[in-house]
């Protein structure tokens, strides 16, 4: 018989305790228990970066994690980064002004990856953000805006 | 699936692994999660080993380095005993994967995955790698080329897991050098791959070298009797044509949906022309 593990972690800030079955992988419980759809299945394997979340401040691939992972962990997904007034993110923000997609679909999981590289180095050469987004796939191609948008704002971030 | 564990004490692990005869461990999850979804595999029972903490974290003490198999690419690139010591094994985790799978995928979960092109592995075979392998009673060391016994195979009983790596710091090498041949520079996994310790003279002779390859026979492959035959030979394209041609007759590779055998004999062997930058 197969039962179901309780899990109790922190998602955007809210206690979360929920059931899942020992198979149910992160990103089926985020979209499908938890009606969170910013994290996007593409490759379900990871090879394209779209599902990535921020774990303790990290960015993971929710397609390759078993809900029982995040046991006692901070997640946040694109959904968390509104501010309390419901602002944009300043990285959300600079991808609406500088147009950094085009069908957005690759967006979510880009801007995750952007923010643990900000994170981890708030001014990153151009090469550097290049290579921070090497697992985020854009199908569109929009990378060269989406360097100009990341590269924007590490030069308002070193002009503060 | 009907159980998955998350010990966070080895006894806790031990136990489980009693319990659990036919149970599947995994690390980082980055290779067993695609072949769960594949169906390649279908444990019953799977145990995650990502909150053992005592298996994470770089030690060194005067002589050896000890790298915990449990820590993540992304700690040991920022670790200031691998930055300073091993650049051999920065060089090649900066190719392995993206920053996500970097962020995910740990050491020991490289080596127990055994894939011939797994990045971590030719640096650790030239490093001279020696692998602690826990259990419930005692702990065994194994050099890496003697743990590795082919793609996806390891020398590790039901009741065993690899818990840390040990290299030594002596000798020291003045270049680290590794590079991977792939269809694109990110996410890749390699066609061939070649890494290099070597020592050259004032008068751009080799004094000394370890070489090694991914992606070109069921393992990594080193060959003595080429780094033998490269030492005291000129460090230039005449001085390194024979061991070209001893490097393509010894690889074993095969055809695969990244390269043929053919290409991967031809590339492993010119691979070694990279070491030119290195003259003096």
């Amino acid at each position: 018989m197969i039962s179901n593990l309780l899990i109790s972690f922190e998602l955007n800030g809210k206690e979360i305790h929920i059931e899942a079955q020992p198979d149910r992988r992160v990103i089926d419980l985020l979209r499908e228990d938890l009606g969170l759809t910013g994290p996007k299945e593409s490759c379900g394997r990871g090879d394209c970066g779209s599902c990535s979340i921020l774990v303790d401040g990290f960015v993971r691939l929710s397609c390759l994690m078993l809900a029982v992972q995040l046991n006692g962990r901070k997640i946040v997904t694109i959904e968390g980064l509104y501010g309390p007034k419901g602002l944009l993110h300043p990285v959300q923000d600079l991808f609406v002004e500088l147009g950094a997609l085009q069908c957005g679909f690759c967006t979510p999981g880009m801007i995750m990856t952007i923010i643990d590289l900000l994170n981890s180095n708030p001014r990153p050469s151009r090469d550097e953000i290049r290579e921070a987004i090497s697992g985020n796939i854009c199908r569109c191609g929009a990378y060269q805006k989406i360097l100009d948008a990341v590269e924007t704002i590490s030069e308002r971030v070193s002009q503060r | 699936m009907s159980k998955v564990f998350m010990p966070a004490q080895p006894d806790e692990l031990w136990g489980i692994l009693d319990e659990n005869p036919e149970a599947v461990v995994y690390a980082g999850g980055t290779d067993l999660l695609v072949r769960l979804r594949s169906r390649f595999t279908k444990p019953d029972c799977l145990v995650c080993l990502e909150r053992l903490d005592d298996l994470k974290g770089v030690k060194a003490d005067d002589d050896d380095i000890f790298i915990g198999a449990l820590t993540t690419h992304r700690e040991m690139l920022n670790d200031p005993i691998i930055q300073k010591d091993l650049h051999i094994l920065t060089h090649a985790l900066k190719q392995l994967g993206s920053p996500p799978i970097r962020n995910m995928g740990t050491l020991g979960g490289n080596i127990v995955t055994a894939s011939p092109a797994g990045d971590t592995l030719a640096p650790l075979y030239i490093l001279n790698a020696q692998l602690e392998i826990g259990s419930r009673n005692s702990t065994r060391r194994a050099p890496i080329e003697s743990f590795i016994l082919g793609p996806g195979k390891v020398d590790l009983a039901h009741g065993e897991i690899l818990s840390r790596v040990v290299v030594r710091k002596v000798p020291k090498f003045e270049v680290h050098h590794y590079e991977k041949v792939g269809k694109r520079n990110a996410l890749a996994c390699s066609v061939v791959s070649m890494a290099t310790l070597m020592n050259v003279s004032s008068n751009n002779l080799i004094s000394n070298i370890r070489l090694a390859w991914g992606s070109v026979g069921p393992t990594v492959l080193r060959f003595g009797d080429i780094e033998h035959f490269l030492v005291g030979k000129p460090l230039t394209v005449e001085g390194l044509s024979e061991a070209i041609n001893m490097i393509q007759e010894l690889v074993k590779p095969i055809d695969d949906i990244r390269a043929t055998a053919c290409y991967r004999r031809e590339v492993a062997g010119r691979l070694l022309l990279r070491l030119l930058k290195y003259s003096v």
